[in-house]
């Protein structure tokens, strides 16, 4: 089993030199009004998305999200960034997310993954954790925890990646 | 574990490598990525608080996930090491090994899956696999699934499996068929309709192999080897109003959840919302009458859980606002919930420059009424237990939770939450105390607030206090954490069980901790006392004992 993971792992990377980045998965989450969405499909008409993972019991990711939603106009005039927020929220919450978000007045794109299944398949241990998209669907640079003060290195990514820069970590 | 379990992941992964044209094609374009968290604890034994001795000194939990996909092809595994498990996680989770991998398929209309999956059906009230990983839970199925969508609007799904229980299997095998028609896309295809309204439905049975036994000395009972469930649907949606409900049945099942009752159980959920920019509102009822289904009908506690019976209260996150957590009572609960959240506008005289944010949210769950056959003055195993009238509410308060919440930002770098919350919890029903405890009566306030000296750098401060004349008495929850973004986090905290009843044992429990993000990846280290709690995470909730000693949190994602 570890011998064919190796295996392939081991092909795999020695395909990385083109530097072809992984892409949004394809599995299915609902949005607000219950409609089915394949997440491979999301998109911002080739311009760059924040995809954050959430939840209702998560008090950074609601600090992230509630400090993003107070400059949230100005990042979308100036970049054309989207944000989708996904909750992770299950049956117990997940139908409290939309009268919060609406009554919170957040503006952004907002994503039921009710049994997880979005989240295991970006591979997201801890919330908030955002990811940020290039136009071609391609996960560029990944993010998790949030402090005051994170939001400005998240547009500053979104800034260098719409002026074709290298989004190195560090 | 074993090498056999892996080589049907290794005949998978080989024949789909010969199946395509070239092994290098195949590979071509194939990304790997994964995940890694690692939990440790020193500990040091703390008699006054209970903490007791650890004769490992350290023990550690970890695991690791890696993905491999390509185009519609998917396979992963999961590595799990415990050595030994935390305290407050199952023992029986102690080693190490893969207890889950899969691979999987799909094009437009068929996904198919092989080996460990989850899924959940509606709102889990027949069937919902899942894991926390953060409190030992996985349920997840082993065996084969395959969803079918022969049109747009339409999905069908159907599986089989057995459940992890921790490094093994359960003995029941799980079958289970769903079905949801989204109508919108399925006869609306031009969006004309402003309505949109999703049905669906589901059926599961679970197989344990036919069980004799004898109670009260002298009854021998049978056990069905056959158990059926099935749950109906519905959705619909018109602007900002959403009414959504479920029901759920379940066929004679005796288990020994439920004292080995024949009674039919069901559960029944009704939501409905209204929304609009800056204000929300929900209500939501909920009856659930003997619905614990578990692949193995002899476990108790949270293991083989075939569904999830969603708990209606608000899950608080502030640590003393967190020291009652309400757990579903699978036999049979009323609840009730309603939830209002506004914001008052920018530019008004209370709203100020950026508005305030107020949640209000209320939440009451009862028994059900119940009554007992002439003669019995308990649960009798082998009977049809008692009976129950469908909307009446039980005399018994299992949980009530009044609680508001008020955020307001005053300019740019400072801001402000208080809340304040009245609970009710009944400590015999949801932890098991004797009887006669007495239910604890809490009131608790929250101030958390945020100064913020700069771009980078910022002081919040949390301040709590819970007060109660039952259980533990009163506590004063203090917490101070100095951020410098996006990198670096320094707490220190105590919590002061100033109010206990037992004057010898007011004690302190503080807690210094400090933590590094680099992109996707975190380490933080604690050294401190825990107190005795319940940690609760999404649905699911764990005992977590009390503890001294220095602990490490490492996790990434790449």
């Amino acid at each position: 089993m570890l011998l064919s993971f190796t295996i392939i792992i081991g092909a795999a990377m020695a395909q990385e030199t083109e530097k072809s980045l992984p892409k949004l998965p394809s599995v299915t989450v609902k949005n607000l009004d219950g409609k089915v969405i394949n997440t491979s499909e999301l998109s911002n008409n080739g311009k760059p998305m924040i995809v954050s993972f959430w939840a209702l019991w998560c008090k950074p990711c609601i600090n992230e999200l509630t400090t993003i939603a107070d400059v949230y106009d100005e990042w979308v005039e100036e970049t054309g960034v989207k944000l989708i927020a996904v909750s992770i929220d299950d049956s117990r919450s997940s139908s409290k997310v939309g009268p919060t978000v609406n009554g919170k007045g957040w503006e952004y794109e907002v994503l039921l993954d009710a049994n997880g299944d979005f989240k295991r398949a970006m591979n997201v241990n801890m919330i908030p954790h955002t990811f940020l998209i290039n136009g071609k669907g391609e996960i560029v640079w990944q993010h998790t925890s949030f402090s005051e003060g994170s939001e400005l290195q998240l547009i500053e990514m979104v800034r260098k990646l719409n002026a074709g820069q290298s989004l190195e970590q560090h | 574990m074993n090498l056999k379990s892996f080589i049907p992941v290794l005949v998978l992964v080989i024949s789909f490598t010969s199946l395509s044209v070239r092994a290098q094609d195949f590979l071509a374009g194939g990304k790997v990525t994964g995940n890694f968290q690692l939990d440790a604890q020193v500990y040091k034994a703390d008699s006054a608080i209970g903490a007791e001795e650890v004769e490992e000194k350290m023990l550690m939990n970890a695991f690791a996930n890696l993905l491999y996909s390509n185009g519609n092809f998917n396979a992963g595994l999961r590595f799990e090491t415990y050595l030994n498990p935390m305290l407050g996680f199952d023992p029986r989770y102690e080693g190490s090994g893969v207890p889950y991998w899969f691979g999987s398929w799909k094009n437009d209309q068929f996904d198919i899956t092989v080996g460990n999956f989850y899924e959940q059906f509606g709102s889990g009230m027949v069937l919902r696999s899942y894991e926390e990983r953060n409190l030992g839970y996985d349920n997840a199925l082993k065996g084969a699934r395959i969803k079918f969508s022969p049109t747009a609007g339409v999905t069908l799904k159907g599986l089989i499996g057995t459940q992890r229980f921790f490094w093994d299997q359960g003995p029941g095998i799980v079958r289970g068929l769903d079905g949801e028609i989204a109508l919108n896309d399925l006869l609306d295809k031009a969006g004309k309709c402003k309505t949109r309204v999703t049905v669906g439905g589901s059926f599961v049975s679970k197989y344990q192999a036919l069980e004799e036994i004898i109670v009260n000395d002298t009854s021998l009972l049978k056990l069905p080897a056959n158990v059926a469930a099935w749950s109906a649907r519905f959705n619909l949606s018109r602007g900002g109003f959403t009414l959504d409900g479920e029901f759920a049945s379940k066929m004679n099942d005796p288990s020994n959840m439920n004292k080995f009752i024949y009674k039919n159980g069901h559960s029944l959920l009704l939501q409905a919302s209204y929304s609009q920019k800056g204000f929300g509102v929900i209500a939501s009822a909920k009856r659930t009458d003997n619905m614990s289904f578990k692949s193995n009908r002899n476990e108790r506690g949270s293991v083989l859980d075939i569904n999830y019976l969603p708990a209606l209260t608000r899950q608080h996150t502030y640590s003393l606002a967190a020291m009652y957590p309400y757990a579903t009572q699978a036999n049979g609960e009323m609840a009730l919930q309603g939830q209002v959240n506004y914001k008052i506008k920018k530019g008004s005289l209370l709203g100020g420059k950026y508005g305030t944010d107020i949640a209000l949210n209320y939440a009451r769950i009862t028994s059900i009424e119940n009554e007992l056959p002439e003669g019995t003055e308990t649960i009798v195993s082998g009977t049809e237990g008692y009976e129950s009238s469908f909307l009446t509410f039980g005399d018994e308060l299992y949980f009530q939770d009044f609680n508001i919440e008020i955020q307001h930002k005053f300019g740019s770098k400072f801001k402000l939450l208080v809340s304040y919350l009245n609970l009710n919890y009944n400590i015999a029903v949801i932890e098991g105390h004797p009887e006669d405890s007495i239910p604890v009566k809490a009131s608790i306030f929250i101030a958390d607030m945020t100064y913020k000296f700069d771009q980078k750098n910022a002081l919040k401060v949390e301040l709590q206090h819970l007060g109660t004349k039952q259980d533990e008495g009163d506590w004063l929850h203090f917490l101070a954490e100095y951020t410098i973004a996006p990198k670096w986090f320094f707490t220190v905290s105590d919590q002061y069980n100033y109010g206990n009843p037992d004057k010898d044992r007011r004690y302190h429990y503080p807690t210094v901790a400090a933590g590094y993000t680099a992109g996707s990846s975190r380490i933080s280290l604690s050294y401190g006392k825990q107190r005795e709690g319940i940690l609760c995470v999404g649905g699911v909730c764990r005992p977590v004992p009390a503890s001294n000693g220095f602990a490490v949190t490492i996790t990434s994602s790449f």
